[in-house]
């Protein structure tokens, strides 16, 4: 069982990013579940997204959760929550932020001795869709740091999921994904 | 046909919203009239975004209220069309009026209840106060644990709902948000499968057929009502059971899954077992394993038509057990459990003297945690180790603060 939390704010596309991961794994024959808490629901509020991937059927429906991955796609939630939570030693971390990983580790103790990834999602999706949607661009920094698929695989994958959109937006959601893979450490 | 087909994938990530929305569409219903309310809102509209893109022939009636739109459906159906709608929590209660009258009338109407606990405290999460509300309400009641239950079990509401030995409402029971909003593998049918499944509508009784006028909706005093009520109740506690199994069957003809009124897991030797509903039942049935490689004989019964309440399969589900905990996902505000009620109702005249402890989980949404089952289930093995209940009749799980049981 791998299993990813998010750290969002409610607009910022986590719950989209977390299905996006789903659709996509799925094809690959595995088993998929991706879900969030909304808490008031509030646009800006803080949230958290979950993807749970398996071999065999997801039947565990608790919220709980230890995850394997935490993404945190908006720079302030290192500071204002605690992505740590319900962490193991061998967890891992994505982290967007304007900072190198070793500032980033000073200026948030918690991240001390964890194995922290850093890559500014909100520049590269505002210098490429235009907009500050971070979702996709983490998805390219995950597959980097996990390995998961190959990148041509994972692209045309997410071009499928991204279908209905302008071409337009399909590319540079394409871009995006790709600088985050070339740029996260 | 006058409507687009849509071709979907053989598995599609859906979460439960959406897969119902879907068979709403395959099942080319007629009439929508709906009051969007969360966690139910996207199936609605999904439905309308369906019918404008002209994958459905049919009407998206927007109305003021719930208890409008549950009339505008009773409408409807009286009319004679296939007639669907989904609510949640306060839009639930506000149907409740419109709720008797639609089983009275004996109307055909699938509603998607996405299940969400009622204020207050305002709250939009997932429990199951809304559909304990409607439990009386003569409709027959069935139960989702995942989003491809939410998917399947619309089909079969159709089907059986529609049958003209039955002509009673359907509610499709699935968890805000742990289902509704929780994306997981799909196996879709055909749009050809699907309606082919469900099959045209045959109107019966239709106020819409000139020829044959009708009345629906009459009075009845003292010299009738008494007799109508019988009978609908009859109907329920006779007709549907074989048109469901009868459905369930034909539904695994076409699919390869099986449904069962009573859905057992590993119950043929266990010692202890939770009954439940809704998504628990799926996480359930996951401890129950790990309790196993522990040593702890453990078993899950899921109940998957609530109502009409299958009495005798749950009791033949439980026969052998020694330890059982009735999991109700609603306070009972000043009295055992349903659950707890129910199964000591089909237990109490058997030879079974299986131990029984009720517990309320879940309120507004509130996780239960494999950790909870695990807890839970040690604490029925104990039960069994000492030969009798060693626990108050009534506890809560995951509640903070002091202690609380009862009874």
């Amino acid at each position: 069982m791998l299993e990813i939390r998010w750290h969002s704010r409610a607009g910022q596309g986590a719950v989209t990013g977390a299905k996006g991961l789903a659709n996509v794994i799925s094809t690959t024959g595995k088993h998929v579940q991706a879900f969030a808490f909304y808490g008031s629901a509030k646009r800006g509020a803080a949230m958290t997204a979950y993807n749970r991937v398996d071999e065999k059927v997801i039947m565990n429906h608790e919220k709980y959760m230890r995850p394997d991955y935490v993404f945190v796609i908006d720079p302030a939630l290192t500071f204002t929550t605690d992505v740590t939570i319900n962490h193991k030693d061998s967890t891992k971390y994505i982290i967007t932020t304007h900072m190198t990983t070793e500032e980033l580790k000073k200026a948030q103790p918690k991240l001390e001795g964890k194995e922290v990834y850093t890559v500014d999602c909100i520049t590269i999706a505002n210098e490429t869709i235009g907009r500050p949607i971070p979702n996709t661009p983490m998805l390219g920094a995950f597959m980097k740091i996990s390995g998961m698929y190959d990148m041509e695989f994972f692209k045309e994958s997410m071009k499928r999921v991204l279908g209905k959109l302008p071409q337009k937006i399909i590319d540079s959601n394409m871009l995006a994904i790709q600088r985050a893979y070339d740029e996260v450490k | 046909m006058a409507f687009d087909k849509m071709e979907l994938e053989d598995i599609e990530v859906w979460d439960g919203n959406f897969a119902a929305a879907q068979a709403l569409r395959q099942s080319q219903v007629d009439v929508v009239a709906a009051y969007p309310i969360t966690p139910s809102t996207p199936i609605v509209e999904g439905y309308a975004q369906f019918t404008a893109d002209g994958y459905v022939e049919g009407e998206f009636v927007m109305v003021e209220s719930e208890h409008a739109a549950m009339s505008a459906c009773i409408g409807a159906a009286a009319a004679g069309g296939r007639v669907a709608t989904a609510t949640s929590s306060q839009g639930f209660a506000l149907m409740v009026e419109t709720l008797y009258q639609a089983s009275g009338m004996r109307l055909p109407i699938v509603l998607n209840l996405v299940n969400r606990a009622l204020a207050a405290p305002l709250n939009v999460n997932g429990d199951h106060s809304d559909m304990y509300l409607g439990r009386d309400s003569g409709w027959i009641q069935l139960d989702a644990y995942c989003p491809q239950d939410a998917y399947d079990l619309n089909f079969i509401a159709f089907k059986v709902s529609e049958d003209h030995d039955v002509r009673l409402p359907c509610m499709v029971n699935q968890d805000g948000f742990m289902t509704s909003h929780t994306a997981q593998g799909v196996h879709t049918l055909t749009d050809d499968e699907a309606y082919g499944f469900v099959g045209e509508f045959k109107p019966m009784n239709d106020m819409l057929d000139f020829e044959h006028p009708v009345t629906h909706g009459v009075q009845a005093e003292e010299d009738w009502h008494f007799e109508h009520k019988a009978r609908q109740h009859n109907d329920l506690m006779t007709k549907v059971f074989p048109k469901i199994e009868a459905a369930f069957s034909e539904f695994e003809k076409l699919s390869g899954r099986k449904y069962n009124m009573v859905e057992k897991y590993d119950m043929d030797d266990a010692d202890v077992c939770v009954v439940c509903m809704g998504s628990s039942v799926e996480t359930a049935r996951e401890v129950a394993t790990e309790m196993r490689a522990q040593g702890i004989k453990a078993g899950v019964v899921g109940i998957r038509v609530i109502r009409p309440f299958p009495f005798f399969e749950i009791a033949e589900a439980l026969k052998c057990v020694k330890a059982i905990a009735a999991l109700d996902r609603s306070s009972p505000n000043g009295a055992p459990g349903m659950l707890f009620n129910e199964i000591a109702g089909s237990l109490f005249n058997t030879d079974t003297k299986a131990m029984l402890s009720g517990y309320v989980y879940g309120l507004g949404g509130r996780d239960l945690t494999k950790a909870h089952l695990v807890a839970l289930f040690k604490e029925l093995q104990a039960n069994v180790d000492a030969g009798k209940i060693t626990t108050p009749l009534q506890q809560f799980i995951g509640v903070r603060g002091p202690k609380l049981a009862y009874l």
